[in-house]
């Protein structure tokens, strides 16, 4: 477990130094950062930015209109029964349009044995999005309630279409769509998002796409409020409800308690206290979000 | 004779009229330069001022927005990222109307003699970074002066929307 942990950690790394390079051999004609600290907000589970479990209206990377940023990240979940292990790398162009690649591995660990799968057990998922903001800007405009809205779309391949099947799922890919709004409140030091999005993906899709019980494309709602604290520190809760598509297990929402810590314009920390219900028939899955980010 | 002497005391008059009128536009205060005439208005700070003045108390008062505009001013002619900027601009002239904007919106009761800011900006090719480096300064002089966090982003978020004026690419 620690081993593929620090392997991810080591692929987040190694994106992030790509990158680096990319960014240095283009800094002549692109330039890069510029973003006051965490307005870029943090990596979402899923890859893109956002605040941990929900997406963002937000496009990643520290750059501004005239640049390019990025953003690696490195995230640990672990709840009673299961663990969930995510790295990604996502790409702002000119704070407009964000493209981001995120692989999950969901370990069913112990959990797989008594689920008849295995010890050890684990679904892995690869997530491509893109994000494109189509209007309003967070941060500046704040004589005005229009939030910046973006639309995306997120397409998921999982790799365990058998066992998908098995339990009533029925695809093992599927695309998300979303529309983000976020605005940071700046006046009440406050940072509001949500998020509308239609999918068919069992828990994110670790479970695959659509079910026995309901194969349609439903509208759920991804919510997060923060307050700043500092220039570094925000610290909130955010709400995602999810379909219940399979028939063997039902799906709860998502709900978790975060603080988003900014060492430096380059390197921030995401913990957080996560309650993710019911999964796969074991209840009360709550534990730790852990997550690491680089970006410039 | 008669004549020329009523003439010279009109032209006398009207001169005397002119340079009080330009007097009061032009009057250089000390150590600044002379700028090019404009009409002086509250509405040019580019926003409105707040009601409640617990804020502008946050800040110490005047004098406090006085030490933060100077201490901004400064931290940006030494900022690598957005010196250039300030290569030519007349120092004295622009921590006074800082300190004078700071105080009209923050409901010091300040009279904001400056230009507006889209002019004050004009043909600078002022970029985002450059007003969210100059933010991060403006941050650091806050932090300096003691004020807190929440009083920072209340002032901010009046600042925020001048974006639209200041930021030309």
């Amino acid at each position: 477990m620690r081993r593929q942990l620090l392997k991810a950690l080591g692929l987040a790394a190694v994106v992030a130094g790509t990158l680096g390079c990319a960014a240095g051999a283009t800094a002549a004609e692109i330039e890069t950062g510029g973003k006051l600290l965490l307005t870029g907000g943090v990596s979402s589970l899923e890859g893109g930015a956002g605040g941990g479990l929900a997406t963002w209206a937000v496009i990643a990377g520290n750059e501004t209109n005239n640049g390019v940023g990025g953003k690696v990240h490195a995230t640990y979940v672990d709840v009673s029964d299961y663990t969930l292990r995510a790295a990604g790398a996502a790409v702002g162009l000119h704070d407009r349009i964000e493209l981001s690649v995120a692989r999950q591995e969901f370990d069913t660990g112990a959990t797989g044995a008594k689920l008849g799968l295995g010890k050890g057990f684990t679904f892995k998922q690869d997530i491509v999005g893109v994000k494109l903001r189509v209007l309003g800007d967070a941060v500046y405009e704040q004589d005005t309630w229009v939030p910046q809205v973006s639309i995306g779309a997120q397409y998921k391949k999982n790799n365990q279409d058998a066992i998908v099947r098995a339990i009533g799922g029925r695809k093992d890919s599927g695309v998300d769509y979303y529309v983000a709004a976020t605005k940071l409140v700046l006046d009440k030091s406050l940072v509001l998002s949500g998020a509308m999005r239609l999918t068919k993906a069992n828990q994110t899709g670790l479970l695959g796409f659509g079910g026995d019980k309901n194969d349609s494309y439903t509208a759920q709602f991804e919510g997060s409020a923060g307050l700043l604290l500092s220039k570094r520190l925000a610290v909130g809760a955010e709400y995602r409800t999810k379909p219940s598509n399979l028939g063997f297990a039902r799906e709860d929402d998502w709900v978790d308690l975060f603080a988003a810590y900014a060492i430096n314009k380059t390197v921030s920390v995401t913990a957080a206290y996560v309650d993710l219900g019911e999964i796969a028939t074991f209840k009360d899955q709550r534990g730790v979000y852990i997550s690491l980010q680089a970006g410039f | 004779m008669r004549h020329f002497t009523q003439s010279a005391a009109l032209a006398a008059v009207i001169a005397l009229g002119l340079a009080g009128s330009a007097l009061a536009q032009d009057a250089v205060p000390p150590g600044e330069q002379p700028v090019d005439p404009y009409v002086q208005s509250n509405a040019n700070a580019g926003a409105k001022p707040m009601d409640d003045t617990r804020v502008f108390e946050a800040f110490r008062g005047k004098d406090g927005l006085v030490r933060i505009a100077a201490d901004t001013v400064d931290r940006s002619m030494a900022d690598p990222r957005i010196k250039e900027i300030f290569a030519t601009t007349d120092v004295p002239r622009l921590k006074r109307t800082l300190a004078e904007q700071f105080c009209y919106v923050l409901g010091g009761g300040c009279a904001y003699s400056g230009r507006d800011m889209a002019a004050v900006h004009k043909d600078m090719g002022v970029t985002n970074r450059d007003m969210n480096a100059l933010i991060e300064n403006l941050q650091l002089a806050m932090d300096k002066e003691g004020v807190p966090f929440f009083a920072q982003n209340k002032l901010l978020a009046k600042l925020a929307p001048m974006q639209r004026s200041v930021v030309e690419r």
